[in-house]
């Protein structure tokens, strides 16, 4: 039997129909059609499927949607403003190719987005820390790490020189 | 469909009377990090979840003297908080490494020791601090010492309609270290081939042990304590020597298994690495907290 639940996503707030056994993965994309968190290997392993929820980035594929009533959700639609400009986390991938396949990107960028709110300048180690639980199957860990680095520097105001040499 | 009603009780109480009412029927889901997984692989089917992951009563890190945690304290919360770090570090090395940040944030501390695998992370932490477990039913509560909790692989002392609502930790003895090192073969979201918790009390020389606690994970079918290579340790100087002694003594208590993972003889011979490499860890931090 289906049950409606109502949370926010992206600063809107949606009522939806699911079913109890569903997880947050699944009304993203399916219900939602919010197609940017990846389905990867649905056990929260991989990390393609990280959104926030209230501030947090969790494994939306085994996070039980239920548990999301009355909460905030984040999804990478939720990073550009209003005007359609990229988040700069979204624009430093960009610039520093820290996007190959792209299949991790969103779920990379969430967990980046959440270590750089808690902690605007980073050390490497700190970098590698919060994107552990994200694996990118292209191996393309140091330009996201460089993506990130960057995205620190321009959101902080520092010079871009300090953050290439980093 | 395989489905399930899924239940969000108000209070501990609430959810008490709800495992009362479903029996063997239901099963309790905090973060879900386990829960889920097992449901969506079919090895759980419960008619029933009842959820604790918005009881702000099980969700709560007190000092004063020792140390209580609430069972659904998130281990992303044990993480951030400096007073753990600073106060038992043991705690922070083990929660620090644990998955991923995604699944430090859903996942809790309760949940990690209830579903009782060998290789749960946070068990050798709790061994070495002699910690107690609250349990709770409708007909009242009870408590166990955590070194009695675990009866095998995914098995525990829990009876049906039991919960597990509280850690209670003593406060250690005054220049104590205390480390958790587990061996893997990368450094994230891997469960340890081997895992090691280690408690070191000096007395006044900094040097000689008064008491030591030593805790192995995935060395046989629970988290198991290394009482002989304990007992050979107290009263001794510590140094680089005693501690490999402890180590071998250590290893040859623990009984573990060939996985997929490791091997019986490997591991054996990684705990008799680390205790010595945690041992010595414990030695810097019980004379770090002694300067401070």
């Amino acid at each position: 039997m289906k049950l409606t639940i109502g949370f926010s996503v992206n600063g809107d707030s949606v009522e939806v129909e699911v079913l109890p056994h569903w997880n947050l993965l699944k009304v993203l994309r399916d219900v939602l059609e919010l197609t940017g968190a990846k389905q990867g290997c649905g056990e929260g392993e991989c990390g393609a499927c990280t959104v926030l929820v209230n501030g947090a980035p969790v494994n939306s594929c085994i996070y039980p949607v239920l548990e999301v009533e009355g909460k905030e959700v984040t999804t990478i639609e939720g990073l550009m403003d209003k005007s359609g400009r990229l988040h700069p986390i979204q624009q430093a991938f960009l610039e520093k190719a820290g996007v190959q396949c792209g299949f991790c990107t969103p779920g990379m960028i969430m967990s980046a987005f959440a270590l750089l709110k808690a902690n605007p300048d980073p050390t490497e180690d700190e970098i590698r820390h919060a994107i552990a639980g994200n694996m990118c199957r292209c191996t393309g860990y140091v330009q996201i790490v460089e993506s990130v680095q960057h995205a620190a520097a321009v959101m902080s105001g520092r010079s871009q020189e300090r953050a290439g040499k980093e | 469909m395989r489905t399930f009603e899924y239940l969000k009780p108000a209070s501990v109480n609430k959810a008490l009377a709800l495992l009362d009412l479903y029996g063997d029927q239901a099963k309790l889901i905090a973060g879900g990090t386990d829960v889920m997984v097992q449901w969506k692989k079919r090895i759980i089917s419960p008619q029933v979840l009842i959820s604790l992951r918005n009881l702000a009563e099980l969700s709560f890190i007190k000092f004063g003297g020792g140390l209580e945690i609430g069972a659904g304290t998130t281990h992303r919360a044990l993480e951030l908080s400096p007073e753990i770090r600073e106060h038992f570090p043991v705690i922070h090395d083990a929660v620090s490494n644990l998955g991923s940040v995604q699944v430090r944030n859903s996942g809790t501390i309760g949940g990690n020791i209830c579903n009782a695998a060998p290789s749960a992370d946070t068990a050798p932490p709790l061994l070495v601090l002699d910690t107690n477990v609250r349990i709770a039913s409708t007909k009242g509560e009870r408590t166990v010492a955590i070194r009695d909790f675990f009866r095998g692989p995914s098995r525990t002392v829990l009876q049906t309609g039991e919960l597990v609502t509280l850690f209670s930790i003593p406060a250690p003895l005054p220049r104590t270290g205390m480390a958790y090192s587990k061996h893997t073969r990368r450094k994230a979201m891997d469960l340890p081939i081997v895992g090691v918790a280690v408690l070191l009390s000096f007395e006044e020389d900094l040097k000689t042990c008064r008491k030591a606690a030593i805790a192995l994970g995935v060395a046989a079918p629970t988290p198991m304590r290394a009482a002989n290579a304990e007992a050979f340790l107290a009263g001794k100087p510590v140094d680089k020597t005693t501690l490999l002694e402890a180590g071998k003594i250590a290893s040859e208590e623990a009984s573990p298994r060939t996985t997929i993972r490791g091997s019986a003889w490997y591991r054996k011979e990684i705990i008799r690495v680390l205790v010595r490499r945690t041992g010595l860890i414990c030695m810097e931090r019980a004379k770090g907290a002694a300067r401070s």
